[in-house]
């Protein structure tokens, strides 16, 4: 076992899987000569050259449309987005065609590609470079859509991501590459359709995923000192999403609240909570609560920024909520 | 294109493209085939010599108007029409539809219905080419209405800047829908477009399978050689609408006119006899076998069944049973 930042997890990840396979390639901006803008690939471009780790224009159509085609015959590429705003320049590429052309052309072309991009806000980025629309992208079927929070998830679910035959929209967030966690020795590989108890408990249910994750592991710390034992499930996954444990532990607390860093309305807590309603509607003993962001593009101020923000302190409050206390 | 036969061929490809599209037609208002249908009837020449200009291991893409292109390099009329029909036995398995004809075996990879959207595929199936070293090229084709989307710009100048073997391949038929080119493009040149990416390039007649062929065969080699993409621009004209719900506003029965008095099966046909590359009797012969290959490729589209009900569910990702994800 050995204790990780996210980004080294990443970086191990990828690195292990190119000495192993020389079909994987990276292409995005910056992730060459400059080491990633997120320093994810730094040294990449020495050790595996510029044919393997390939700089390109700010292009990102171009980015995700070349990925596409070069999954179609044969390798498997990671295209970097530099944030997932910027996905929104390729988004008739990532829904329109990775998503589309496996299905389309019945199964005769597959797309082992993953298109890494940070999410989230927070940062005082700023209107534009500051979401999490990460429900979005989850709309589309035949799109995986994973968003790992540990350092252990993040190199077992790229790692897992790397093997199999389908497009990816891999999930970073960009507060969390110097998150440290323990990562096991070794190949350490995480199913990419299967969502996971985080703390166990009996009172309420806390369902979250990536950098929501730590806050609510917290909220459940503070609540635990009141008293009330919180459950937290962390789904990892939004497309397939893995209802089970959540169902599973909402039998059991008959109260659940779900907590995304994104917008509310049409988002994560929602599917969610729709799903809950009508898989375990005659367990639950109150509404199920949402915690999201505030319904407005983020501003700059930092203070502004932050109240807009989910956080430990809205998910204390939410938990209570539903407990009735 | 030398011999007899090459001539005969080319002859015999553009003539049973013509008959396929008559009979798509016919078949699209008895209501047989849905959606969407647009024809290539007057462009025959340009996939025809494209499709004798390149090696089995070179690779096809090109947009929404692919029959001709998907009967040019070696997919039988009997599989396009069994698409159309939506059946079972289409090279989508009924799946994919007039729009999206595809057959990875044939290294022909679709049939892409967004305007532009596989201008990058080309340059990542290019990218995945130059990686391993293989050898092959991409062609890429694509109308002049392409030139305007972001892609175009995106992946030409991605193409040049890492070398990449395509062959830019525009059919410049004076329209993009309803659009005449002096109305949507501030040049009217498409090659002015390749200029400003120092790329070569060059123009040829459309309607003249000899100049296509010719054309194609050295951008072909140009792109071989390493020395990175070449832009073909073609000069053709589609002799029907748009696609089969074309109001015909936008140009005058003259000018149709004009551009059918230069059909190039006639005018192929002509320089045949001219060059005495075959006979009357021979081409007679041709028309006859051509006619013969239609009527069992309808039949068998007609006769095939209809994809079961459980197709709906296969192939939404590559390895789960059912996609219900």
């Amino acid at each position: 076992m050995a204790t990780l930042t996210v980004r080294e997890a990443l970086s191990q990840a990828l690195w292990e899987e190119m000495e192993a396979n020389s079909k994987i390639i990276l292409l995005g901006e910056e992730i060459g000569v400059w080491g990633g803008t997120y320093a994810v690939t730094r040294g990449f471009h020495d050790h595996f050259g510029a044919e393997r780790v390939r700089d390109t224009p700010i292009s990102e159509s171009a980015i995700v449309g070349a990925a596409i085609g070069a999954a179609m015959t044969g390798l498997r590429p990671v295209a970097e987005l530099m944030t997932i705003n910027f996905a929104f320049s390729a988004f008739d590429m990532i829904v329109n065609q990775a998503a589309k052309l496996h299905y389309m052309f019945n199964g005769q072309v597959n797309l082992p590609l993953i298109i890494r991009t940070p999410s989230g806000g927070g940062r005082q980025l700023g209107a534009t470079h500051s979401q999490t629309p990460d429900a979005i992208f989850a709309h589309f079927p035949g799109l995986r859509v994973v968003a790992p929070a540990t350092p252990r998830d993040s190199k077992g679910m790229l790692k897992q991501a790397l093997r199999q035959n389908d497009p990816v929209l891999f999930i970073e967030n960009a507060t969390l590459y110097q998150q440290r966690g323990d990562v096991p020795d070794g190949d350490v590989t995480v199913p990419l359709d299967k969502s996971v108890l985080a703390r166990a408990g009996k009172d309420v249910t806390l369902v979250t995923y990536s950098k929501m994750y730590y806050a609510t592991m917290k909220a459940a710390e503070q609540l635990a000192a009141e008293g009330i034992q919180a459950e937290v499930i962390d789904l990892r996954c939004l497309r397939p999403l893995d209802m089970e444990p959540v169902v599973e532990s909402v039998k059991k607390t008959n109260r659940a609240v779900v907590v995304e860093e994104g917008w509310m309305s049409y988002g994560v807590g929602a599917e969610v909570s729709a799903r809950l309603q009508s898989e375990c509607f005659d367990f639950l003993d109150a509404p199920v609560k949402r915690v999201a962001q505030a319904e407005v593009p983020l501003p700059y101020n930092q203070r502004l920024e932050q109240m807009a923000l989910p956080d430990q302190e809205k998910i204390v409050r939410a938990a209570k909520e539903v407990l009735y206390v | 294109m030398k011999s007899k036969q090459d001539f005969l061929s080319g002859y015999r490809h553009m003539v049973a493209i013509r008959r396929l599209e008559e009979k798509s037609a016919e078949l699209y208002q008895q209501g047989k085939i849905g959606g969407f249908l647009h024809l290539y009837i007057g462009q025959e020449a340009v996939a025809v010599g494209m499709a004798a200009a390149i090696t089995k291991h070179d690779h096809v893409i090109t947009a929404y108007r692919d029959h001709g292109v998907a009967y040019s390099v070696g997919m039988p009329a009997k599989i396009i029409l069994a698409e159309m029909l939506g059946k079972a036995t289409g090279c989508s398995g009924g799946k994919g539809g007039s729009m999206h004809l595809v057959d990875p075996k044939l290294n022909f990879w679709g049939g892409h219905a967004i305007v532009g959207s596989h201008l990058p595929l080309a340059a990542g199936i290019a990218t995945s080419l130059q990686y391993q070293k293989l050898d092959g090229v991409v062609v890429c084709m694509f109308g002049d209405g392409a030139t305007n989307i972001g892609y175009f710009h995106e992946a030409l100048n991605l193409s040049k800047v890492w070398k990449l073997p395509v062959v830019w391949l525009c059919e410049n038929n004076s329209y993009g829908m309803g659009t005449a080119v002096d109305r949507a493009s501030a040049v009217h040149s498409m090659c002015q477009k390749a200029e400003g990416y120092g790329m070569a390039n060059a123009c040829v007649d459309g309607m003249d399978l000899e100049a296509v062929y010719g054309g194609v065969s050295n951008a072909a080699a140009h792109a071989r050689s390493g020395a990175g993409p070449f832009f073909l621009e073609v000069q053709t004209y589609r002799f029907r609408g748009h696609s089969m719900g074309d109001p015909e506003r936008y140009r005058t029965a003259e000018e149709i006119k004009h551009w059918q008095d230069g059909d190039p099966i006639t005018a192929l046909r002509k320089a045949i006899l001219a060059k005495q590359m075959g006979t009357e009797a021979e081409l007679d012969a041709l028309d006859r076998e051509v006619d013969v290959e239609i009527a069992a490729a309808e039949q068998y589209a007609e006769e095939s069944p209809e994809p079961a009900d459980a197709a709906l569910w296969q192939h939404v990702f590559s390895e789960s049973p059912n996609g219900r994800a």
